[in-house]
């Protein structure tokens, strides 16, 4: 008996060294690692994103020649999609699941491991494309065949089976945590008792499994046409183009939504937190999301407004499209009411938080605009659009991202952040986001097209104040690096709650959290 | 209001030192009400949905705001306790759903009559190529290719850039005013856009396809468009310019055209020396091949191969021929047979051949090209 209990006492603690990391099966370790991985993806995709600003800097060419550009957009918007914002909500599904939900860990732990650990090996088979004769994938994030297939350089197959590695990690990590959430909750939690930020990933996970799969159909339909002489997409061989763009986008719509969902939960959490006053109107919320989730479903071709669709079809995409208003609305309204009559303090994850309501709002209103299929003819592959999605996911699940970080992070490491640079931190995004993407509006309204690398005189000035605005976005970057690990090593030790009686699970837990949580299911009021 | 404070916007940041230099832009910042029914229909229909939008943003915000600013726990107050109501929930579902539907009505008559093409006067055929446009006058027997006319020194910053930087072809789409124009786009290679923002028409060029937009042009005028797809390494510089033109300033344009033709015709059937078939290749080549493979032979490599010294553009003949008419499977380069003409693609052979120091000495005759594409 004793030498079981001094046996069962060794495991208490993670490993040493590398092997800690690599055969970790802890929710806590592989949450760190996601969370890791993708703030180097961040880093990367946004270098790219410079590169991108520096030549739109001014018109002509200077610094890169338009066949690197195109390789530069391309591997800007994959990264940040599938190495940046998806990871990271995955990494914070698994810090706070079980937390949230009173499980000692996820449901399937090695498997855990497994979708984290294939990720790097995606990203390096992406990114050595970059050196290859040929180079990297140029054909946009959203590869449109035939410039994808036919017309794309030989790297596409690395793209391919890249795409698909990601793929299954996402699948494995969505079924994961579909799992935990069914089956691991304390007995008490009944579904309508979760936390939101629960019950976005829940519904989050649902979508991953539905389009991934549809993802990986579409570009092993492209690896047919490259490799094995199918016709797919060639219309020489009988094929057809736009069927490339209806599979790609019936994943591509549930897709940005898999990117925002997770950030309206976090969202969810915080905003009570620093109002002092209950979330208004869960059940609207769980609602609200569900909704959402379904709509995303049935509006993928408002991407492809201007294909040529029929006018039956033009019209019912449109009208699906503006419904997905209503449910955004309720979600923004319910925000709001939270904040109305709250008492309210602003520490850095609730400034995070308040100007995510304010401008993925204005995201919502310009992809509402963009939902009007014939005013859609002007806005459809210009500026508008790239500001529209990039106030949708830059303060939306970016700004998401780094609110779930200040707020948890305390819980933890168990470390106060810097308050002081924490603000300094929000401030200095949101000046240099807002400097970025605002002019992209003016720009594409007044018809600068996307994914040009030079561009007529007109354009020039408001090009130069969104590269500022990008190199101060961009730097700032660095910062944030420094407050986590400044947070990390050292800092005024955090209280079990952190915060001022914030609700949740995760808060009656010390600071940091222990290795090992909830071996015994909590009690939940 | 909002578009009204960007003057002052405008002063502010354009007196400061860093954007005063060599700015040239008009700081513009809203969709053109352009020249036609359908892009004054459709401007209008974008300001109502901004406005209202505005209207939202600022009853949303303003609570909001308000809220940030006297519900504060600095002010010392104690918050409320009240977190559900169905009917608040209702109302605020109810109204979103009045005011779309209030959207959708007109933006449905604006769909409709955006997708009438019936009863044209003109036909145009309008194809997409890596990186330029076609333009085909299906009844009249008219076609030509519009390619960017910018210099690469503009491009390279040799030389300062002019008004019409990247916004200017070499030949325009001519149609006439007050004319219900069809235009039927399509794609050789990829998928591009045609898109003019003061005619309100983007329409995807996608291949094996022909899609339909339509316009009809109240005033002469020069309006400037771009390809909206991504579509390679040129998608941004292959502009489009509609030149519209009085019905009688049409009919003489087409009638030069019509005669054109036929003189091309002509030199097609005409035995050429070296020298007049170097002096037009130069001009071919500058126009269709140097972005590739460079004006000086040199190529940009892998991707895009040198000509000078290769051994397609030495070896024999037929094999160069070939590549030029057929392209080549698997790599960048187009078929040029249906772009160019005989006496172009004789031409630009027999330039490549002789260029930057390859001087084989030999020559095609345009017509050699021509029976050779009757024969396939």
């Amino acid at each position: 008996m004793s030498t079981l209990e001094a046996h069962g006492h060794d495991h208490h603690g993670p490993a040493k060294g590398w092997r800690r990391w690599l055969y970790t099966t802890n929710h806590k370790d592989i949450g760190t690692l996601y969370l890791w991985f993708s703030f180097i993806m961040f880093l990367v995709g946004g270098s790219m994103a410079m590169v991108i600003r520096a030549e739109l800097f001014e018109p002509g060419l200077q610094i890169v020649q338009p066949e690197f550009f195109n390789q530069m957009t391309t591997m800007h918007g994959l990264i940040m999609v599938f190495g940046a914002v998806m990871p990271a909500f995955v990494g914070l599904a698994n810090w706070l699941v079980p937390m949230m939900v009173g499980a000692p860990d996820m449901a399937l732990p090695r498997m855990n491991n497994l979708s984290f650990w294939i990720l790097p090996f995606a990203f390096a088979l992406l990114l050595s494309t970059l050196f290859m004769d040929g180079g990297a994938p140029n054909f946009g994030w959203t590869f449109y065949a035939p410039l994808s297939t036919t017309y794309a350089p030989s790297t596409v197959t690395y793209f391919i089976f890249g795409v698909h590695i990601m793929g299954a990690s996402s699948i494995m990590g969505a079924i994961n945590i579909i799992a935990t959430i069914l089956n691991m909750r304390t007995p008490q939690m009944t579904l309508m008792k979760m936390p939101l930020f629960v019950w976005t990933w829940l519904i989050t996970a649902y979508l991953l499994i539905a389009v991934m799969p549809v993802l990986a159909g579409v570009v092993t339909m492209m690896l047919m046409d490259i490799h094995f002489g199918t016709s797919f997409f060639s219309a020489a061989g009988g094929g057809d183009p736009v069927l490339f763009q209806h599979v790609f986008w019936f994943f591509g719509h549930p897709e940005v939504y898999i990117m925002i969902l997770p950030a309206f939960g976090i969202v969810s959490q915080i905003i009570p937190t620093f109002s002092r006053k209950k979330l208004f109107g869960y059940t609207s919320m769980v609602y609200a999301t569900s909704s959402i989730a379904f709509l995303s479903f049935i509006v993928w071709a408002h991407h492809m407004f201007t294909v040529g669709i029929p006018l039956a079809g033009e019209l019912f995409f449109m009208y699906a499209t503006m419904l997905i208003a209503v449910p955004t609305g309720v979600k923004v309204f319910n925000w709001v009411a939270t904040m109305f009559r709250g008492a309210m303090t602003f520490e850095t994850p609730m400034l995070f938080a308040v100007s995510f309501v304010v401008l993925f709002s204005i995201g919502g209103f310009s992809g509402l605009m963009l939902a009007i299929a014939p005013v859609d003819f002007q806005y459809h592959d210009t500026y508008f659009v790239v500001a529209h999605f990039h106030y949708v996911l830059v303060p939306g699940a970016i700004f998401g991202i780094f609110a779930a970080v200040y707020y948890w992070l305390p819980k933890w490491c168990g470390n106060m952040y810097d308050e002081r640079l924490g603000k300094l931190h929000f401030w200095l995004s949101f000046v240099g986001m807002n400097l970025t993407f605002f002019p992209m509006h003016f720009v594409g309204l007044a018809g600068m097209p996307r994914r040009i690398p030079d561009y007529a005189l007109q354009f020039a000035d408001f090009n130069q104040i969104a590269s500022v605005g990008a190199f101060i976005f961009g730097a700032t970057q660095w910062l944030f690096l420094f407050i986590v690990i400044k947070a990390i090593r050292s800092g005024k030790k955090a209280t079990a709650e952190v915060w001022d009686n914030p609700e949740g699970l995760e808060w009656t837990i010390p600071s940091p959290a222990p290795y090992h949580t909830f071996s015994t299911p909590p009690e939940v009021k | 209001m909002l578009f009204k404070v960007i003057p002052w916007v405008r002063l502010i940041i354009g007196s400061s030192l860093f954007f005063g230099a060599g700015a040239r832009a008009d700081w513009e910042v809203n969709m053109t009400p352009g020249v036609t029914e359908v892009s004054q229909q459709v401007y209008d229909l974008h300001m109502i949905i901004f406005w209202i939008c505005v209207a939202i943003a600022v009853v949303v915000f303003g609570v909001m705001f308000w809220s940030i600013f006297a519900h504060r726990k600095s002010r010392g107050v104690k918050p409320a306790t009240f977190h559900e109501s169905t009917l608040v929930e209702i109302i605020w579902t109810t109204i979103p759903f009045v005011i779309l539907i209030g959207m959708a009505i007109p933006a449905t008559t604006a769909l409709i009559d955006a997708y009438d093409t019936s009863e044209s006067e003109l036909d145009i055929k309008i194809t997409g190529y890596q990186w330029k446009w076609h333009y085909d006058y299906l009844e009249e027997g008219v076609g030509f290719f519009s390619n960017l006319s910018t210099p690469a020194d503009e491009i390279n910053n040799l030389t300062p850039k002019l008004d019409n930087y990247l916004l200017e072809v070499d030949e325009p789409l001519v149609v006439p005013i007050n004319k219900k124009i069809r235009f039927l786009i399509t794609a050789n290679d990829v998928i591009h856009a045609w898109w003019v923002p003061a005619i309100a028409v983007k329409k995807d060029a996608i291949p094996g396809f022909i899609n339909e937009a339509w316009t009809i042009i109240p005033e002469p005028g020069l309006y400037r468009g771009q390809c909206a797809e991504l579509c390679g390494k040129d998608h941004g510089f292959m502009p489009i310019v509609v030149e519209a033109k009085t019905q009688a300033d049409y009919d003489l344009w087409l009638g030069e055209r019509q005669e054109a033709a036929a003189k091309e015709r002509e030199l097609r059937d005409k035995v050429w020396t070296l020298e007049g078939l170097m002096e037009r290749g130069e001009k071919v080549y500058a126009t269709n091949c140097a972005a590739c493979h460079g004006l000086d032979g040199k190529g940009i490599p892998p991707a895009f191969p040198a000509l000078k010294n290769s051994a397609i553009a030495t070896g024999d003949m037929a094999g160069h021929v070939d590549v030029v008419l057929n392209g080549s499977a698997g790599t960048y380069m187009s078929a040029f047979g249906s772009q160019l003409n005989p006496v172009e693609l004789a031409a630009v052979i027999t330039y490549e051949r002789n260029a930057w120091g390859n001087n084989i000495g030999d020559f095609i005759q345009p017509i050699d090209i021509a029976n050779m594409q009757v024969a396939e």
